[in-house]
């Protein structure tokens, strides 16, 4: 929507507000800032893995969240197209995160130490357990594994039981884990909870802004259609 | 879009300015500078003569109108590029005759059509103040219009045709209140230059004055006192708290209004709005041609309407259309949505709005846009919803004419 | 070289909670106010419109809001013995940037602390005997007790519109309120928020468990209300986007909401945003504040003289700057020296997951929306047969439903794989979390000072934080986890799930943004950085508000005691203060 006014205020007049802020504000406003600042539905996905690395995460988040009885799972719902555009943006270049050296490895409870971006963490991390899978199994990448040795490998990831050459695994499959579940339940604005899966799972209708009649109807289902922040329909951004 | 003169009446307040000492050779008394201040807020001067960013009433600010655009004058005592040299006179005959010294015509984007109700009291304060004011050298730009418009003697043409030139003459019959009401309506308020039906070549129709028309790509309302889309089912009261503070149970000043509200008419005396509210009330509501509007019975449209309403309003507006009391408008009884053209109600939508900020309601309470995040059939869906529930009766609204706002909406930002 | 500026009467440093009331309250009082925010500036509209502002993922995952640690972060160890390192991504706190500060994002929870807590030394060692308090627990007496603040609290739950029921108004214990409160000269300004499915399954089963439940205090509000200066508020819808966003519909306070309408135009008002203030500048008798040093957006540096410098950033950052202006005596926790970085503290957190039938509609919530059980908080009890100091709240919140972080699964559920998805589909909408909300002590070796390796982005020595739980936090903090645990049992859910906080503090997952210490006020300059009206003792035109100056943290959540200190602040400095600039207590 437009500023305030489009006209500008007296200082004499003190009769309206205005914020006054240096005039540098908006010129030196970087294209990241203005990026950042718009709505979700109004910024255009971009990509990362290769098509390699995407069969690779496929393949794992199918397996973090399968595809069963219940309906279907990360693989389903999008989450690899999700991890990808991530990777691709903010996130995956840890914009926000402090990047400086020295580098040390740190006590569990200091938190993420390592120097990569979760982006070059992915590509070294694929690269190292796609190494590390061919020699174990016979040449095969990991998506050609069957489900139960894929399950074997990631438990061997997730407990740390495996040396890989580049990047501690546990690091790496929590970040995963903790991706597959964003992407199976973030906004489908974001490429993943494709036609909401998701939260057709757990029962989660999408963001509203007013329950005042529906929060004292104890133990009432709320039925309303699932609807994203981009509108009902359009899960996907507009241009 | 309507053809109309596109008035810029939205704006600065210069009014809060302190007088310059000793700028004045004039002999006047600080009660007529006060009252020439008083007058130039009620005029909205400042929303025309001060440019973004300009110097107060030093002019040159584009005036865009369906011809072209015009350039503001330089109202301030410079003696090169503004009035400084004008004689009372001079000034008098500019205010209510639309007339240079040098015998040029101003165009009629200049409200003299309304201005010429004025007394010569009343102008004479109106300069005495403009007198007091820092001069400043603005060159003005020339008019960027079309031939024959370009000549400014064409305007002689439209005189004839639209210019009842006069100054008011109170009615014996009706009260003191009544009349004062009428003087400002009628002159500096020039609410029918918006608020009226206009022809192709931008005069009001005369008869349909006050019928709503198109100001500055919105659609001001009727304000005549007809029901569900005029003043009928407001009262008095209700009319000074609009213009006093922007809101009041019915309404809410957004969008150009907005900023009539807080340059000028919350500057007026709760008298004057009274009996501008009185004057309005008493405008003929009989000889309304148009027909009845008659609500959606779209069953599809209002039930995809309100499941959008509900994701997308309900936050504010609240699930029964009630809005909160001093917040939101309820959209339930509002007058703005009962509009004959939806064009405000479409840029609302659109592009969002901010309410009038008053000294009792400093708050400013926004309305996102949802132009990206609704399109153009689910827009009208909405509207038209909102138009057909709560009680509302008005005419369903069309895609084809939400992705016109949209369209002139884009062009102007 | 920086470039010298016209002066100001008074330059506040950050424009969060504290500096807009300060603001509002100075300018109230005739003086020339700028305020300095490193952020940029942010409003309702468009900031936190409600079209676009419900994105789990961008603002609760991603950390849309918040402080970015590329810009400024600090170093982090458990103990002496440790090397810091830099927290590469926000985790354990999440500060504000920008306009509001984190009074944008929070919750909303809005509490006074007890009268005990104020003086919390004098009152332990009184009912227990001086031996019961450890000898490296550096807890102190406030300097100001319940009563000085019991008007300015109250001031600021007019401000913010604070739903509730209160439990003691002037020394009459009231029905439905919190029966162990400090006396309250009345009620709140609106009546409690509508309870959840939660809070009415938490009511009933504390009672059975024979505790005394209250709704939670909320500045979420429960009617539309205007406040103590004018300023209209709405009415909260109970989205589930509270904190971690800003609120869309002018219903949780927060500066925007509560202050900025009435102070943002005034002519003797400025606000410069992307302007981050780097120093405080002294004279050379290091005893007066002659102007702050800030660098702009463009990374220009500017001298902006002052006769009054307030520090109104967050908790540490406050005593970071101190530190970097060398205002006040660096603490050495080795030779037990100094002030300035000493007796930093936090917060103790732990929680119940129970599991119902019932459906219970998380996502219906507010930040604020919540049944508590105060019996164990402050020195309610008694903790002779204990042995550990301080206490803490049971809450069943019902901030939302948000399904990236605010889902629960029973013990034992694998964090991926098919039993890991059939436990998400199975307990999503039949579960909630009963939360423990302790205090935390001060000790010798808790505290901030300037790393020796890491520097910021402007070549300045980072701060360094060295905080761990000390053994009668665990100890306490598993006291309250057990009665939480009562009251699970109480509810007789399907299942619970008792995680109490084990192990040494991790600065990874999230716990609250409740840092507290480093600047602490007090009667003593010797254990004190800012005397009880939060001024500088050694500057005496320099004040520090904020949490920073908590002696120790209680056991809730700081906001409200942050509200009432800044009103108290406030009044001493227009009227004392203005009128005699100088010390306000003679050290």
């Amino acid at each position: 929507m437009k500023s305030p006014s489009r006209r500008n205020l007296l200082k004499a007049v003190a009769l309206t507000p205005a914020v006054a802020v240096i005039p540098l504000e908006a010129v030196v406003r970087s294209a990241r800032e203005a990026r950042a600042a718009a709505p979700a539905y109004a910024q255009p996905p971009e990509v990362y893995l290769t098509a390699s690395e995407l069969g690779f995460v496929e393949a794992a988040v199918a397996r973090i969240i399968p595809n069963d009885e219940l309906g279907p799972g990360a693989k389903e719902a999008g989450v690899g197209t999700f991890i990808d555009h991530q990777l691709a943006g903010p996130y995956g270049r840890a914009e926000r995160w402090y990047m400086q050296g020295p580098w040390k490895q740190g006590e569990h409870e200091q938190g993420y130490q390592l120097k990569l971006t979760p982006a070059e963490l992915y590509r070294a991390a694929i690269a190292d357990i796609e190494q590390y899978v061919r020699g174990k199994y016979g040449n095969k990448s990991f998506a050609e594994l069957d489900a139960k040795t894929q399950d074997d490998v990631l438990h061997e990831l997730e407990k740390n039981d495996v040396q890989l050459a580049h990047v501690p695994a546990d690091t790496f499959f929590n970040m995963l884990v903790d991706n597959t579940v964003e992407g199976f339940l973030a906004d489908p604005v974001y490429g993943g909870n494709r036609d909401f899966v998701g939260w057709k799972l757990i029962g989660f209708p999408g963001p509203r802004y007013n329950y005042v009649a529906e929060i004292d109807q104890y133990g009432k289902r709320y039925d309303m259609p699932y609807v994203s922040i981009a509108g009902r329909d359009a899960a996907v951004r507009k241009g | 879009m309507k053809p109309g003169y596109l008035m810029a009446i939205a704006g600065l307040a210069g009014c809060a300015v302190a007088i310059a000492a000793g700028a004045s050779v004039r002999d006047t008394t600080h009660a007529q500078l006060e009252r020439g201040r008083y007058l130039v807020a009620a005029g909205d001067c400042a929303a025309c003569h001060t440019a973004d960013n300009g110097k107060p009433f030093a002019g040159d600010r584009p005036i865009p109108t369906p011809f072209g655009t015009l350039y503001s004058s330089n109202l301030t005592p410079d003696e090169e590029t503004g009035i400084g040299r004008w004689s009372d006179d001079d000034f008098v005959r500019a205010m209510r005759e639309g007339r240079r010294p040098n015998g040029d015509h101003l165009y009629p984007a200049f409200p003299y059509p309304w201005y010429t109700r004025l007394s010569r009291d009343d102008v004479l304060a109106i300069r005495a103040y403009l007198e007091t004011l820092t001069p400043v050298k603005e060159v003005v730009r020339a008019p960027d219009l079309p031939w024959p418009m370009s000549w400014r003697e064409s305007v002689a043409g439209w005189n004839l045709l639209f210019f009842h030139d006069g100054e008011f003459k109170p009615d014996p019959q009706r009260s003191n209140e009544w009349n004062r009401g009428a003087y400002l309506v009628e002159g500096l308020g020039h609410c029918s230059a918006c608020h009226s039906p206009k022809n192709a070549l931008g005069g009001v129709k005369r008869d349909e004055a006050f019928q709503g028309g198109m100001g500055e790509g919105w659609f001001a309302t009727s304000l005549r006192p007809t029901h569900p889309e005029g003043l009928g089912a407001w009262s008095v009261d209700d009319i000074v708290s609009y213009l006093k503070t922007g809101a009041n149970s019915r309404a809410r000043a957004m969008g150009p209004m907005a900023e009539v509200v807080e340059n000028s008419t919350r500057h007026l005396s709760t008298s004057d709005l009274h009996a501008m509210a009185v004057y309005l009330k008493d405008l003929p509501g009989d000889n309304d041609t148009r027909h009845p509007p008659r609500a959606s019975d779209d069953k599809d449209a209002l039930t995809r309407g309100r499941l959008i309403y509900l994701d997308q309003c309900a936050g504010c507006h609240m699930q029964n259309g009630e809005g909160i009391a001093k917040v939101f408008p309820p959209i339930k009884g509002n007058t703005g949505v009962h509009a004959d053209d939806p064009t405000s109600l479409a840029r609302l939508v659109l592009e969002g709005a901010r309410s009038a900020r008053t000294g009792d309601k400093p708050e400013g309470f926004a309305m996102p846009g949802f132009a990206d995040k609704l399109t153009d059939p689910e827009i009208a869906d909405v509207i038209t919803y909102i138009r057909s529930s709560f009680g509302n009766q008005a005419a369903p609204v069309s895609t084809n004419k939400i992705a016109d706002v949209r369209k002139q909406v884009a062009g102007h930002s | 070289m920086a470039q010298r500026l016209p002066a100001v009467d008074v330059v506040l440093v950050g424009f969060g909670w504290t500096a807009s009331i300060l603001a509002k309250e100075l300018t109230d009082a005739g003086l020339q106010v700028l305020a300095l925010e490193r952020g940029i500036f942010r409003d309702t509209i468009p900031d936190f419109s409600p079209t676009s502002i419900q994105d789990e993922l961008r603002y609760a995952v991603r950390n849309g809001l918040f402080e970015e640690p590329e810009r400024e972060t600090l170093t982090f160890r458990n103990s002496l013995e440790q090397t810091a390192l830099p927290m590469r991504h926000l985790g354990s706190f999440r500060p504000g940037s920008g306009a509001g500060g984190a009074g944008v994002h929070w919750n909303g929870q809005t509490w006074r602390f007890l009268p005990s807590d104020f003086e919390l030394r004098s009152h332990i060692a009184q009912r227990y005997g001086a031996k019961f308090i450890p000898q490296d627990m550096t807890i102190q007496d406030w300097g100001v007790t319940y009563a000085d603040l019991e008007p300015h609290y109250d001031r600021f739950e007019y401000l913010c519109g604070i739903s509730g029921q209160a439990g003691n108004v002037g020394g009459k214990v009231q029905e439905g309120g919190n029966p162990f409160e400090g006396a309250r000269r009345r009620g709140y300004p609106l009546p409690p928020l509508k309870r959840g499915a939660g809070q009415v399954l938490f009511d009933k089963a504390a009672r059975e468990a024979g505790f005394h439940p209250f709704p939670c205090p909320a500045a979420n509000t429960s009617e539309p209300y205007q406040n103590i200066y004018g300023v209209q508020m709405g009415q909260c819808t109970f989205c589930g986007y509270c904190e971690w966003f800003g609120c869309g519909n002018y219903s949780k306070a927060s500066p925007q909401t509560t202050v900025f309408p009435v102070l943002l135009g005034r002519d003797n008002f400025e606000l410069r945003t992307r302007c981050e203030v780097t120093r405080v500048n002294t004279d050379s008798s290091r005893k007066r504040a002659t102007s702050v040093t800030y660098v702009d957006a463009a990374g220009r540096e500017f001298e902006q003289p002052a006769e009054l410098v307030i520090l109104c950033a967050f908790a540490q950052h406050n005593v970071h700057l101190l530190l970097l202006s060398k205002i006040g005596q660096p603490y050495d926790p080795v030779a037990n020296k100094g002030v300035v970085g000493r007796n930093y503290a936090y917060q103790i957190t732990s929680s119940v997951d129970v599991f119902v039938d019932q459906i219970l509609n998380p996502f219906m919530g507010a930040g604020a929306l919540g049944q508590a059980v105060d019996d164990f908080n402050g020195d309610l009890f008694d903790h002779g047969p204990h042995g550990f100091v301080g206490g803490g709240y049971l809450a069943l919140w019902t901030t939302g439903g948000r399904p990236i972080l605010q889902h629960h699964v029973p013990e034992g559920t694998p964090t991926w794989g098919g039993k890991f998805k059939r436990a998400l589909a199975e307990n999503y909408l039949r579960s909630a979390s009963i939360a423990t909300h302790g205090s935390v002590m001060s000790y010798r070796d808790a505290y901030l000072d300037l790393d020796p390796t890491y520097r910021d982005s402007y070549g300045n020595p980072m701060l360094r934080l060295t905080f761990d739980f000390h053994d009668n936090e665990h100890r306490m903090s598993d006291f309250l986890t057990a009665r939480a645990t009562d009251v699970a049992k109480a509810m007789r859910a399907r299942s619970f799930h008792a995680k109490p906080r084990k192990g040494r503090y991790s600065i990874v997952p999230y716990q609250t943004t409740h840092n507290t210490g480093g600047a602490v006020m007090g009667d003593d300059p010797r254990t004190s950085v800012v005397n009880r009206y939060l001024q500088s003792w050694d500057v005496s035109n320099l004040f520090v508000m904020g949490s920073s100056v908590f002696p120790q943290n209680a056991g809730y959540n700081p906001t409200g005691t942050v509200g009432a200190l800044t009103y108290w602040a406030a009044e001493a400095i227009k009227s004392r203060y203005l009128k005699q600039p100088g010390p306000l207590v003679s050290a």
